[in-house]
């Protein structure tokens, strides 16, 4: 009940008030109607798991799956036998009796023929199994020959095994920690994966709620249609309240549903913090203070304290003002400028099937622009990056995907100002756009109708 | 006083003239009939006065001032002939929600709805949703939502499609109380027999030009033919007159006459009364608005106009 409050508010300051007054009626009722429904409440609820069953879902079973190959090994050169390493998934055996027509029967998955010279590129290494093997499997078994002809090589050169041992073993320490430099010399950790996962997530949810918010005005518009209320109401209230009314009321159920879910996971942090043993909590603090190092004390940090200070270390060096307010700023902007179209197309038509080829084109630039998401993440600073940022048919996601990364270090101000102000001049356009489509096709029963007729419409003067 | 006014009112759509240099004034507190059949912009004039569209020409005088559809909107009450409500709300939470889209607030429209929903015995159905409501009652609730808020002007298309005939009563009956109160009512229809019985005034439309305008008396006498019914008592042997000639004869003595230019309807009489015949009963027959409707439409290709484009 607060945020159509809110949202009346605001709109009041911006907009005459004759306007208001029922378009405020207009928006309570779509939104109340949504919010009350029982899909509402069980959507909200099961969405964050079906989001997390997604993520997690494809991982789990990747890894449960993952190949099991005991290979034999056929070696005539005799040095492979203490020097190829076994991995996790891989095994190499050195049986005697085997051959290349025989394995098989006798349980090995794959036969590995070693040539007699070893070290002189074009020696063919040959693989033989009844089926074909995963791109990682090739990838282990050859970096594991590599590595045993490497030792080979280094041994003829007069290495001694322990020495190459300790050597290996030292040079695998080093591990990369990326220092962002901001302004005023001020510094902090950059953290890639977490940016690629908050640019990825926010572009993918951005992607879903546009498709399901603009859907749903299109379908409301369309129920309004067939069940003959719309001329009912359009004597009461102007066409384009009555459209603005449906896409500001859909969109706070929207925001709604955010506010439910960053509800949610602030209650889950909450719950850890309530949970935890006390002395948990202080191990925790004490991290804080010294920049996660247990320093001079024998204190023992316990494995759940490293855990939440690890977690709340990474989550903290994150800018989520920034990112919350953005996406908040995206998603309604992209939102209006999407669901706007939608509205247009649902106005004119009668029937589902019908409304499919005129939703096809719009569509068409949503899911493209979550292609080019999935390039943003990858290389944030690339011009397929920069573009889909700016135009306002894909900023909403693109933008998204870059911010993560950090404003304004790859996201300069200027950028950002620019798409922001693009995606409110886009949306303008596209809401006058459908208000002149919608208020022709609303009134129109029976007739079938091109894009090409519509934009006849909004060009013709009133 | 003059409640509406049109003057010289033009909508063209591409290829059509919908609405071609219309004019015509209607009476505060008459029930108006619009006429005209099918395509004849009755939908498009209608939706001029109610503010959805805009007339390309002309102005529109609503209560003394130039039509102004912000405002004026509250004051009018519209049913359009495609009419529906939302099927999955409950039909008190509609009511309420078009009269406040009307301007009432909210205190001010439960108590009207209560009226309306009392006098019509919808008081049960409160609770109830669009989707079980059978069509005649969906009728009556949608009559309701249209003059709750007490509309200075009331604007029915077809208002009696999909009732039965004890429903229609009703509103009938409702629609006579509104005019009495001072409310006015336009009535747009091809039902003919039912303008007869409701309207003072109409107008007929065709292909987008007032071909029609006056009273419904006035109307009748300007179309009438001079043709008279004359029951006698027993059948005369032959019939010559120079004042007028017989159409029509029926087994029981009954004579439609046709009186000729210069002659009086007594001079009819006359003859009877000379020829030493019983005259029972004798009255002048007027057409229909039926019969005028179907003379002045016929031929016009106007039901072909219907299926044109409109956008």
């Amino acid at each position: 009940m607060l945020l159509p409050v809110l949202f009346r508010k605001l709109l009041k300051t911006l907009l005459p008030n004759y306007f208001m007054n029922k378009t405020g009626l207009i928006i309570q009722r779509e939104y109340l109607s949504r919010v009350r429904n029982k899909t509402f409440v069980i959507t909200t609820i099961l969405m964050p798991f079906l989001f997390a069953l997604l993520i997690f879902g494809p991982a789990y079973l990747s890894m449960r799956d993952r190949e099991n190959l005991n290979i034999a090994v056929i070696d005539n050169t005799g040095y492979f036998k203490d020097n190829l390493e076994d991995t996790k998934e891989i095994t190499f055996s050195f049986p005697l009796d085997v051959d290349t027509t025989n394995y098989a029967s006798k349980g090995y998955s794959a036969v590995l023929l070693i040539p007699k010279s070893i070290g002189n590129a074009g020696n063919n290494y040959v693989l033989r199994s009844k089926k074909t093997l995963g791109i990682g499997s090739k990838g282990a078994i050859e970096s594991k020959i590599n590595a045993a002809i490497e030792n080979k090589l280094l041994q003829d050169a007069g290495i001694q095994k322990s020495q190459l041992d300790s050597i290996h073993t030292q040079s695998q320490t080093a591990t990369l920690n990326t220092i962002e430099e901001g302004d005023n010399n001020k510094t902090k950790e950059s953290n890639q994966l977490l940016a690629y996962g908050i640019g990825m997530g926010s572009g993918f949810l951005i992607y879903l709620t546009m498709l399901i918010y603009g859907m749903m005005v299109m379908r409301g518009i369309m129920e309004e249609k067939t069940s003959r209320i719309a001329e009912v109401i359009v004597s009461s209230v102007k066409p384009f309240q009555l459209m603005m009314g449906k896409i500001i009321g859909i969109g706070a159920v929207g925001i709604t549903q955010f506010v439910i879910w960053i509800a949610l996971v602030i209650l889950i942090m909450v719950g850890v913090h309530v949970f935890a043993a006390p002395e948990t909590l202080q191990q925790v603090q004490a991290m804080q203070q010294n920049g996660g190092v247990m320093g001079g004390n024998n204190m023992q940090v316990s494995q759940t304290a490293q855990a939440i200070y690890s977690v709340q270390h990474t989550v903290g060096s994150v800018n989520w003002g920034l990112i919350i307010g953005c996406f908040l700023f995206y998603f309604l902007g992209g939102y209006v400028f999407y669901a706007s179209l939608f509205a247009a197309a649902g106005s004119v038509v009668d029937d589902v099937q019908s409304s499919q080829t005129l939703t096809v084109p719009i569509t068409m630039p949503i899911i493209f622009s979550f292609i080019i998401v999935a390039n943003a993440v990858n290389n944030p600073d690339g011009s397929l990056a920069f573009w889909g940022s700016i135009i306002p048919f894909s900023s909403p996601m693109v933008m998204m995907a870059r911010i993560a990364y950090g404003v304004p270090g790859t996201v300069p101000y200027w950028q950002l100002f620019l798409s922001m102000f693009l995606l409110i001049a886009g949306f303008v356009f596209t809401t006058w756009l459908a208000g002149k489509i919608y208020r022709t096709g609303i009134l129109l029963y029976g007739k079938k109708t091109n894009w090409g007729q519509m934009m006849k419409w909004a060009f013709r003067k009133a | 006083m003059a409640i509406l006014s049109l003057e010289h009112i033009k909508k063209y759509y591409a290829t059509q003239k919908a609405v071609d240099d219309v004019s015509f004034t209607i009476e505060e507190g008459s029930i108006f009939g619009l006429l005209g059949p099918n395509g004849a912009g009755k939908t498009t004039l209608l939706r001029m006065i109610t503010g959805i569209f805009y007339p390309d020409e002309g102005t529109i005088i609503f209560d003394g001032k130039r039509f102004d559809p912000l405002n004026d909107i509250t004051k009018i009450g519209y049913m359009p002939e495609e009419r529906g409500l939302y099927k999955k709300m409950k039909i008190g939470e509609q009511a309420l929600y078009l009269a406040r889209l009307k301007g009432l607030s909210r205190n001010d429209a439960m108590q009207k709805i209560k009226y309306w929903f009392e006098k019509l015995e919808m008081q049960s159905w409160w609770n109830k949703k669009m989707e079980d409501l059978s069509k005649g009652m969906s009728q009556k609730l949608q009559f309701v939502t249209t003059v709750l808020h007490e509309p200075k002007l009331i604007i029915l298309d077809e208002p009696f499609s999909g009732l039965d005939p004890l429903n229609a009563n009703l509103i009938k009956d409702e629609i006579f109380n509104l005019a009495q109160q001072g409310s006015t009512i336009i009535f747009s229809t091809h039902r003919m027999e039912q303008v007869e019985e409701i309207c003072n005034h109409i107008i007929l439309l065709n292909l987008g030009k007032k071909i029609l305008d006056g009273t419904v008396k006035g109307i009748k006498q300007d179309f009438k033919e001079n043709a008279f019914s004359i029951q006698l008592a027993e059948a005369p042997l032959s019939v010559e007159s120079n004042a007028f000639e017989v159409i029509d004869v029926d087994n029981n003595h009954q004579l439609t006459v046709k009186i000729r230019d210069g002659y009086r309807s007594n001079d009819v009489l006359s003859y009877f009364l000379q020829q030493g015949i019983t005259i029972e009963s004798f009255s002048e027959i007027l057409p229909s608005l039926n019969d005028i409707f179907i003379r002045l439409v016929e031929g016009t290709h106007a039901t072909t106009r219907s299926f044109q484009k409109i956008a």
